[in-house]
C-alpha cells in the first residue's frame, strides 16, 4: 500500500484549500481518509463470514466566525473535490479573500505496526479463531455457544489546512473478541473478553489468546450460579482495569470543551476547584503506548499529548479541539477526532485513566464490610448536563465481611459524576488499562481506551432486583 | 424528477459476471444528506455530502463471501467482486446458506417517494434550525441555552439484484428535526430532548417538538433520588419502543437458531400478558419504516409476533428460515454495506383504549418513566436480565407528582412481558418507525436510595 502522503496530490490539496476559502472563509481544511477493514466471524464452530471493506474519501471544512461549513465526497477527482469545496464554502457569504499559507509539512507517515495484518494469510487468521473457540469450549462443558470475532483495520489520514498544516498518520488496529454462552438450569449466561491494541498482527505474539478464551468462558459459567444483584446503595470496589469506563462517563465527557462551552456540563466554571477526592488524578493521553485510543495526531492534524484533567482532586483543564481552542484563545490538546471523512470533528477522549494510589488491592477488599465487587464493567452512558451516569456490570460479586463471595447477575449501576468523584474512598497501587472500547457521541463512534487501579466508591446505586 | 436508472443497470451488469455455480447478490446505494445546526440565533454548522455504497455476496456450494466499499467507481466495483470471491474460500460450507428465492408474495406497492424534501432551500433549513433554538429559549424563562438544534434531511436510492432473478429498486427521502434545551434553576441543570421525522417537511410537528423538549427539561428540575421499592412503572411510548424492540430482537431468527434467545423453545406458548399483541408491519405507510421490499428483495409483509400474549412466530430472513425449515418472513434488514441480518421494519404494539391520564389514574401509585439510559450495557438479550437507568415522575393518587432521577429499574424481559398490566390508547408512530403506546408494567424493582 502507498504511504499516506500519496493519498492525494499535494497540488490538488492546495488548490482545493484555495477554492474552499475563496468565498470569504477564514480557515479551511481538507481531511482525506483511506480505510481498509477486514473481519472474520467464527460462530457455531465455523467461519460464518469473512468480510472486507474499503472507504476512501475527503471532508472539506470551512469556518467563518463561529460558523462551520462542511462537505464530504468519495469522489477525489478535481471535479469532486471542487464541488465539495464549494458546498463547504457556501456558509461564507463572499467578502474578504484570505490566501492559504503554502503547505509546509511533508505529509508522510509510516505505519508503526510491526506486522501489517494485510500481509498475513487469511488461513492463519482462521486458525486463530479455531484456537480460541477450542480453548473456550474446553474450559467447561456448560459452554454451548462460542462466537469469536477477528478484525483488523488500517486507516490512513492526510490533513491539510489553510494555515499550512500538512500532516499524515497511518493507523493500524487489530482486535480479537470472544463471546461465550453457558447453559444451566436457570437459563443462559454470557461471558465476553476482548483484546485489541493499536498494533498489527504482532498482537498475537504479545498476548495469550487461549487464556483470554478461558477467562470469557469462566465468566459465563460463573454467572450460571449467580444470584440477583442487590437493589439500592452500597459501597462498590472496582477491579483494576475493569472500570475505567466509570471515569469516562462520570467526568470525561463533562470535560469536553464543546459541552462545557454550551453549558451542558456539570463541570463548567469549575477550573481550579476541588471536584474529586484529593487522591484522584485523571489523565487523558493519546500518546500512551499501543493502547486502543492511541493516535499520533488527532483528526485535525494536531499531535496528541498527555493532558492532566484532574490533579490531586483539582480540576486543571478541559479537552480541546481546533474550533473550541481557537475561540478560547489557547492551544488545542489533540482531542479533535471524527469517525470518518464523512463527519465533522469534535472534542473526544483518547485513553482516559486514573493514576495509581498507594493501597494494596487486597486491603481494599478486606476493608469493605458489605458491598459489591465489580470485576468487569460493560458500557456506560452519561447525561453530561446532570452528571448522572450508568454503566453495566458484566462480572460482579457480593463482598461480605471483607471477602468476595457470591457471583451476581448482570445489571446497571447508577451514580452522579461529581458525587462519585468526591466519594472515591481509596485507590489501589495496581493500575491497569481495560478492554478496548468504542465511545459514541452525537452519532459518531471512535476507538478509546480507559484504565484505573482497584478502587472503592463509598456508595453507588446498584440496579438489581434483590431487596 | 427523472428516475436515474443507473444503479439497477450497474447491479445487473455485475450479476451477469457470475460464473457457473456462483450465486451473486449485488447491493448498491447512493445518497445525499444535509444537516444544519443552529446556536446563539445563527447557523453553527452546515454539513452535506454524498455517500455511495456497494456490497456484494458471492456464494458457492454453501460458502459465502462478502465485500463492501464506499464508492461506485467501476474499478472499485470489480475489486469488491474479487474480494468477495476471495473471502468465500475461508467460510465453511453451510447447506442452508444461499440467496433469497422469489416466493411469489406481491410487494405492497407503496408510494413512498415524495420529492417535497428536495425542494427545501438551505435558507429554509437554516430558518427551521434557528427557530427550534429560539423558540425553546423563549418558551420558558428557565431555558438557559440549547445544546443542539438541528435540521437533517436525506435522499437516497438503493438497488439490489441477484442471480436468483431478484431485482428491486427503491428511492426516497426523509427529514427530521431535533432539539436539546437546557433548563437551569439555582445550581441545577436539566436537559430535554425531542425530535420528529417524516417523509415530507410539512408533516414535521415543530410545535410539539419544542413543547416536549422544553417540558422534558423543565419538568425534571428539582428531581431527587427515589427510595428503593417494588413499583408499577408506566413507560412513555419512546421507552416502550426501546423495551419491546429489545424483546423483538430476541425473537429474530438468528438469535433463535443459535440458541441465544430466552424464548427459543417457546413458540406457541403464553410468553406475555394476554393484553399484549405485537407485530411488524412495513406495509403501513404511516410508519417511517414502511418499505416495499426487505433487505434481500422479498416483498415486505405484515408479521404477527405475539398475539394476545402467545408467541406466534419468529422473524426470519432466507438463511434463518431455511435452517428452521420455514419460509422467510421478509424480515431481512441491511444497508448496502452489510450482509442481511434479521430485524424489524416497523414494530407495532396493538394499542389499548384509555388515554394517558386515565392510565395514571388506574395505576394509582407508581412511577412514570420519561427516559432510560444504558440499554446497551444493562440489558442482556441472551439471559433476559434487564436493568437500566431511569428518570421521570412519581405517580401519586393517580396523577403525576414530583420528578425523580439517578435511579434504576430492573426485572427480566421474560417477567416484564407477563407483568404488562395496562396498554394505553395514546398510540403514535415514532421517528424510529415503530408504533407504540404507553404501557404499565407491575412489580419492577426501583433502585435509588
Amino acid at each position: 500500500m502507498k504511504p499516506a502522503s500519496s493519498l492525494l496530490d499535494r497540488e490538488l490539496i492546495q488548490e482545493t484549500l484555495t477554492e474552499a476559502i475563496s468565498n470569504g472563509g477564514e480557515w479551511a481544511e481538507v481531511f482525506v481518509e483511506d480505510r481498509q477493514n477486514a473481519s472474520a466471524d467464527f460462530d457455531e464452530r465455523r467461519v460464518e463470514a469473512m468480510v472486507s471493506s474499503r472507504d476512501l474519501g475527503a471532508g472539506i471544512r470551512v469556518t467563518v466566525g463561529e460558523v462551520t461549513g462542511f462537505a464530504h465526497t468519495s469522489d477525489l477527482t478535481r471535479d469532486g473535490l471542487s464541488e465539495a469545496a464549494q458546498a463547504a464554502a457556501a456558509v461564507a457569504k463572499g467578502g474578504g479573500r484570505v490566501k492559504p499559507i503554502p503547505l509546509n509539512g511533508d505529509g508522510i507517515a509510516e505505519s508503526k505496526a510491526r506486522i501489517l495484518p494485510e500481509t498475513i494469510s487469511k488461513t492463519r487468521k482462521v486458525e486463530l479463531l479455531e484456537q480460541v473457540d477450542s480453548a473456550a469450549r474446553a474450559e467447561n462443558a456448560a459452554i454451548t455457544q462460542v462466537n469469536v470475532r477477528y478484525s483488523e483495520g488500517r486507516r490512513r489520514v492526510l490533513i491539510a489546512n489553510s494555515e499550512g498544516l500538512f500532516n499524515a498518520d497511518d493507523q493500524t488496529r487489530t482486535l480479537l473478541s470472544v463471546n461465550c454462552v453457558a447453559t444451566g438450569d436457570q437459563g443462559l449466561q454470557t461471558g465476553r473478553e476482548t483484546v485489541g491494541y493499536t498494533v498489527g498482527f504482532e498482537l498475537f505474539e504479545d498476548h495469550d489468546i487461549e487464556a483470554m478464551a478461558r477467562r470469557a468462558a469462566g465468566r459465563a459459567v460463573t454467572k450460571l450460579g449467580a444470584r440477583p444483584a442487590p437493589s439500592g446503595q452500597l459501597p462498590v470496589v472496582i477491579e483494576r482495569g475493569g472500570g475505567g469506563v466509570l471515569f469516562h462517563e462520570a467526568c470525561g465527557h463533562g470535560l469536553e470543551a464543546d459541552l462545557v462551552n454550551k453549558g451542558a456540563s456539570v463541570f463548567r466554571d469549575r477550573l481550579g476547584e476541588l471536584v474529586a477526592a484529593p487522591s484522584v488524578t485523571l489523565v487523558d493521553d493519546g500518546t500512551m503506548g499501543v493502547e486502543w485510543g492511541t493516535v499520533a495526531i488527532d483528526d485535525e492534524g494536531c499531535p496528541t499529548q498527555r493532558n492532566v484533567l484532574i490533579e490531586d482532586g483539582i480540576l486543571t483543564d478541559y479537552m480541546w479541539d481546533h474550533l473550541r481552542s481557537r475561540a478560547a484563545g489557547r492551544s488545542a490538546s489533540g482531542n479533535g477526532r471524527r469517525q470518518s471523512y464523512q463527519h465533522l470533528p469534535m472534542v473526544r477522549m483518547t485513553n482516559t485513566f486514573v493514576t495509581n494510589g498507594d493501597v494494596e488491592p487486597s486491603d481494599i477488599i478486606a476493608d469493605t464490610q458489605n458491598g459489591v465487587y465489580v470485576a468487569q464493567l460493560g458500557g456506560g452512558q452519561v447525561n453530561t448536563a446532570t452528571g448522572d451516569f450508568v454503566f453495566g456490570m458484566t462480572e460482579a460479586y457480593l463482598i461480605e465481611n471483607g471477602e468476595i463471595t457470591a457471583p451476581l447477575r448482570e445489571g446497571n449501576l447508577i451514580g452522579n459524576g461529581p458525587e462519585v468523584l468526591q466519594n472515591i474512598e481509596v485507590i489501589g497501587n495496581d493500575f491497569a488499562m481495560g478492554s478496548p472500547g468504542t465511545c459514541g457521541k452525537d452519532g459518531q463512534g471512535v476507538p478509546v481506551g480507559d484504565g484505573q487501579p482497584t478502587l472503592r466508591v463509598a456508595a453507588l446505586t446498584i440496579g438489581g432486583t434483590a431487596s | 424528477m427523472n428516475k436515474p436508472l443507473e444503479l439497477p443497470e450497474i447491479a445487473d451488469e455485475l450479476v451477469s459476471l457470475a460464473r457457473r455455480n456462483e450465486q451473486i447478490e449485488v447491493c448498491l446505494s447512493r445518497s445525499r444528506s444535509t444537516t444544519v445546526k443552529a446556536y446563539s440565533g445563527q447557523v453553527e454548522s452546515v454539513r452535506s455530502g454524498m455517500s455511495e455504497g456497494v456490497g456484494i455476496r458471492v456464494i458457492v456450494n454453501g460458502q459465502q463471501g462478502f465485500a463492501t466499499a464506499g464508492s461506485l467507481n467501476r474499478q472499485v466495483l470489480t475489486h469488491v467482486l474479487e474480494e468477495a470471491r476471495g473471502n468465500l474460500q475461508f467460510a465453511e460450507s453451510d447447506p442452508d446458506q444461499g440467496l433469497a428465492e422469489p416466493d411469489g408474495v406481491k410487494s405492497p406497492n407503496l408510494d413512498l417517494v415524495d420529492p417535497e424534501v428536495l425542494k427545501m432551500s438551505d435558507h429554509q433549513k437554516s430558518s427551521i434550525a434557528i427557530e427550534l433554538e429560539q423558540r425553546c429559549l423563549s418558551a420558558d424563562r428557565r431555558v438557559s441555552s440549547v445544546r443542539s438544534a438541528a435540521w437533517s434531511d436525506g435522499w437516497g436510492e438503493f438497488a439490489l439484484a441477484s442471480t436468483n432473478g431478484i431485482s428491486v429498486y427503491a428511492e426516497g427521502g426523509s427529514c427530521s428535526v431535533g432539539v436539546q434545551p437546557l433548563a437551569v434553576e439555582g445550581n441545577e441543570t436539566q436537559i430535554g430532548y425531542a425530535g420528529d421525522a417524516a417523509r415530507r417537511p410539512d408533516l414535521l410537528d415543530v410545535d410539539r417538538v419544542i413543547a416536549e423538549a422544553v417540558e422534558g427539561a423543565t419538568s425534571m428540575l428539582g428531581a431527587t433520588k427515589p427510595l428503593s421499592e417494588r413499583v408499577t412503572v408506566v413507560f412513555e411510548p419512546g421507552v416502550t419502543s426501546a423495551f419491546l424492540g429489545t424483546v423483538a430482537g430476541a425473537l429474530t431468527g438468528d438469535r433463535v437458531v443459535k440458541g441465544r434467545s430466552p424464548f427459543a423453545e417457546r413458540l406457541g406458548e403464553q410468553v406475555g400478558s394476554s393484553k399484549l399483541t405485537l407485530f411488524d408491519d412495513p406495509t403501513n405507510v404511516a410508519s417511517l419504516g414502511a418499505d416495499n421490499h426487505d433487505g434481500e428483495g422479498l416483498a415486505a409483509r405484515k408479521n404477527m409476533i405475539i398475539e394476545n400474549g402467545v408467541l406466534s412466530q419468529f422473524l426470519h430472513n432466507s438463511y434463518t428460515a431455511r435452517r428452521s425449515g420455514v419460509s422467510s418472513t421478509g424480515s431481512a434488514v441491511r444497508g448496502a454495506r452489510s450482509t442481511p441480518s434479521v430485524g424489524l421494519h416497523a414494530l407495532c404494539l396493538k394499542p389499548g383504549v384509555i388515554d394517558r391520564e386515565a392510565l395514571f389514574a388506574k395505576v394509582g401509585n407508581g412511577i412514570f418513566i420519561r427516559g432510560v439510559n444504558g440499554l446497551h450495557s444493562g440489558v442482556n438479550p441472551v439471559s433476559g436480565d434487564f436493568s437500566v437507568g431511569a428518570y421521570g415522575h412519581k405517580i401519586r393518587d393517580g396523577v403525576l407528582a414530583e420528578p425523580f432521577s439517578e435511579a434504576t429499574i430492573a426485572s427480566t424481559l421474560q417477567r416484564m412481558l407477563l407483568d404488562v398490566a395496562i396498554i394505553g390508547g395514546d398510540f403514535e408512530f415514532l421517528p424510529n418507525g415503530s408504533g407504540m403506546s404507553s404501557i404499565a408494567i407491575e412489580d419492577i424493582a426501583l433502585s435509588g436510595m
